[in-house]
């Protein structure tokens, strides 16, 4: 019999995310990896700041909480102190592709030897839903009431493309979870982004596109269809860089 | 003791902080300091270190944030631009308990200002720099044996504290080069038991954090904290005394500033002026009890300093004001000189502590 | 030994540190007192470039050198720019090759060598900073074997073991000079 259960690697901490939030579920998908690669205890996470700010309180494993955006520098100190630890990222859009631009480019140019989950549901929600580099064409936040205007804030970044680019980088994948079958697929991706970390290949990025129903001003559902209409039509699912697996072909 | 090397003052700090178990260092280039970081690059590789050039100062001090989160003694650099974006860094590792070491080069600025040799960034250094309220412990060594003793220290301080060190030093004790002595005692780091290593499922997980939502518990956080800088304050003064027996004049320098007071003290001693020099080593913690002590004999203060007359303040606070303090300085990378030390120094003769 | 402050100034790449850095090698092995400082800046070659360099019995105060006991001018800006800061009764030792106006001071003592000139002619076109300080040290009367030796094996490394011999002849050429 199959008792469903929570993952380990996962603390009792209940969740302080909203209603519909996909943040809860990309954590159980890591702490789901944790369990099953038997790497919990040598695992070292770093949380962003944003709305996973304390993600610390949610996972099991050894977990430093960094400056906004800093976290794939904080990872590089960690993974180049303790090369045989398993350390991860866990960022939104406003930390990893706004203020920590430059510290996750540089981390995937030196193909640093981590993994990070990138979470990506176009706002800021901790401070209430402005604005964020990947806020589509069009879209209403806080700071861009009349929705995103290219001639003034310019277009959303669009990170596994603009990573692929880079010699650096061992594997880039961009998933969702907003149905199932969806997720399932994003668990494989997020597997293969630790199994590549232990395998000295180098560094991985999960981009996952998620869901803010509170911000966006939507019902869960209608949050999770909007991922369907809106948002992968320009942030298209798929592999863009596995050098392994290239190589092999 | 060992045979004396010749040395530059920022390759006495690199060599220092690897026999002081220093085994991480990230930096980014910027004059007048990179000596340091060259030095690293050619030694970490050969002692299983780590040397890493960071894409910025604000990644730099991150990475070194990371380490210190894994118990490690770890070190970056800068000069006085590099600092204001390490800022950021340092409010973060205090607020997090954690040990480093950052080292200061100053140049004259604001802005980007110049290379040349300063002692500007003195407020930023002893105020804490980044915002919230919390102190590093910093270090001003006057000649290149102490930029190697106070790196040890610094080091030693951190992880006793749990705070981070800062070599505030200038252009000028990073480029020029003394004989130094390397034979120095290093105190190993302490036990970290804080530290994220992994759990390996055998202890509740380790969380190193700045956040703290809730204000009775970041205020009691700030108080133990500050109870903390107490003990540095008792435990951790540190300053020379120079001549100040039956000194009428005090003055106060630190770094290159004392050493060319040193000159100009010798010169108006001649002149049989009684004067002598305090020398704060540690700026934070300042060390108060010399100057109140000099305060009660002293007719007059002078307050030699490589900027607008920054830590003039400090000696105006630590002697109650009880003898005017005047201020003899140069800025923008300019230093005084002992003519101009020894002016006024005779200055506040003649006027008898009048101002 | 009475404390002396020593300044040298030429053009980037003529070896102006490397003969402070020389000196100051000496002084160290010979167990003295000793601070030497650069000027540094943006112009890695070809600017001007000077260093201070004290070496006495006592601990040295300030590493600047301001008022020079002895300046070394190894180009004319130097001299224009340093002349009036020797001390009275100091001396000025300067590469008459390339600088060609004599110095104006009366108070001081004036060394001349066709440094550049001798170091062409020798064969070591690089080496005219050491032969002029081969010609300090015999005018201080401290030309002496084992710091000479001591100190080149200090300043010039292992890899460069080759030019141990050539930077001694000029520094022997030198302290032989004895005018035009």
């Amino acid at each position: 019999m199959v008792v469903f259960d929570k993952p380990h690697a996962l603390t009792d901490t209940p969740f302080h995310y909203c209603p519909g939030c996909t943040h809860g579920i990309i954590h159980r998908l890591v702490a789901e990896v944790l369990d099953e690669l038997g790497i919990e205890g040598k695992t070292i996470g770093i949380a962003p700041v944003g709305c996973s700010v304390m993600a610390y309180n949610y996972f099991n494993c050894d977990m430093i909480e960094a400056a906004h955006g800093r976290a794939p520098a904080v990872a590089t100190g960690v993974k180049r102190a303790n090369p045989d630890n398993i350390v991860f990222s866990y960022q939104g859009d406003g930390d990893l592709a706004s203020i920590g631009m430059a510290e996750t480019v540089h981390a995937a140019a030196r193909n640093e030897n981590i993994t990070v989950i990138f979470i990506n549901n176009a706002i800021y929600g901790m401070t209430g839903g402005q604005m964020a580099p990947t806020s589509l064409v069009g879209q209403v936040t806080q700071t861009s009431p009349y929705g995103r205007d290219p001639k003034m804030c310019g277009y959303p970044v669009k990170i596994c493309e603009m990573l692929s680019q880079l010699e650096g980088p061992e594997y880039l994948e961009r998933v969702t979870v907003n149905s199932v079958k969806n997720a399932r697929r994003a668990k494989a991706a997020i597997k293969k982004a630790f199994e590549n970390q232990i395998a000295g290949k180098g560094f991985s990025l999960v981009e996952v596109l998620s869901s803010c129903p509170t911000n966006w001003g939507m019902t869960p559902d209608a949050a999770l269809k909007w991922i369907d209409d809106k948002m992968i039509p320009y942030y298209p699912l798929g592999v863009y860089k596995d050098r392994s697996a290239k190589e092999e072909n | 003791m060992a045979d004396k090397v010749l040395m530059k003052g920022n390759e006495a700090i690199a060599e220092a902080a690897i026999i002081a178990g220093c085994r991480h260092y990230f930096g980014y280039p910027i004059t007048p300091q990179t000596e340091i970081a060259a030095y690293m690059a050619k030694r970490m590789p050969k002692i299983g270190g780590t040397f890493l050039q960071a894409e910025s100062e604000l990644a730099a001090i991150s990475m070194v944030y990371g380490v210190s989160s894994c118990g490690y003694r770890v070190m970056t650099s800068s000069s006085s631009p590099g600092i204001s974006l390490k800022s950021e860094g340092l409010s973060y590792l205090a607020g997090a308990d954690l040990p480093a070491l950052v080292v200061n080069v100053q140049r004259g600025g604001p802005g980007l200002g110049g290379i040349q040799p300063s002692q500007s960034d003195y407020f930023q250094a002893t105020r804490g720099g980044g915002h919230g309220d919390y102190h590093m412990i910093v270090l001003a060594p006057a000649s290149v044996q102490e930029m190697a003793e106070l790196t040890v220290k610094g080091f030693e301080l951190a992880d006793k504290y749990r705070m981070t060190s800062m070599i505030l030093a200038d252009g000028t004790m990073g480029q020029m080069m003394e004989p130094v002595a390397l034979d120095l005692k290093v105190n190993p780091a302490p036990e970290k038991p804080w530290a994220t290593t992994g759990t390996k499922l055998s202890r509740k997980h380790n969380i190193v954090n700045s956040l703290s939502l809730v204000p009775e518990e970041l205020e009691s956080q700030n108080f133990a904290r500050f109870e903390r800088y107490k003990t540095v304050e008792e435990n951790e003064t540190m300053y020379e005394e120079y001549m100040t027996e039956d000194a009428e004049i005090i003055i106060a320098a630190f770094g290159i500033a004392a050493r060319v007071s040193k000159n100009a003290i010798n010169a108006a001693r001649r002149e049989g002026i009684k004067v002598g020099l305090i020398r704060p080593i540690t700026l934070w913690p300042f060390p108060k009890a010399p100057f109140a002590r000099a305060a009660k004999t002293a007719k007059a203060m002078i307050s030699v300093e490589l900027s607008m007359g920054q830590m003039i303040e400090d000696v105006k606070l630590a002697s109650e004001c009880r003898v005017p303090v005047t201020l003899c300085n140069r800025a923008g990378g300019m230093i005084p000189s002992p003519e101009q030390v020894l002016e006024a120094i005779r200055a506040a003769a003649k006027n008898g502590g009048n101002k | 030994m009475k404390e002396i402050q020593f300044l040298f100034s030429g053009f980037g790449g003529q070896g102006i540190l490397f003969a402070g850095k020389f000196l100051a090698y000496k002084a160290l092995v010979e167990g003295k007192q000793l601070s030497w400082l650069p000027s540094y800046g943006p112009e890695m070659r070809g600017g001007t470039a000077s260093c201070s360099v004290i070496i006495g019995d006592d601990p040295v105060g300030s590493p600047i050198v301001s008022h020079p006991d002895v300046l070394v001018a190894m180009n004319l800006p130097s001299l224009d720019r340093f002349e009036s800061a020797v001390v009275p009764g100091g001396t000025i030792f300067l590469d008459s090759t390339l600088i060609g106006r004599k110095v104006n001071r009366t108070d001081v003592n004036v060394v001349a060598v066709p440094a550049t000139k001798l170091a062409n002619e020798n064969g070591f076109p690089t080496l005219a900073n050491m032969i002029l300080v081969g010609k300090i040290l015999a005018e201080l009367g401290q030309f002496t074997e084992t710091g000479v030796d001591g100190a080149l094996a200090k300043v010039i490394s292992a890899k460069h073991a080759d030019m141990l011999e050539v930077n001694k002849k000029a520094l022997k050429l030198g302290a032989d000079y004895k005018g035009e």
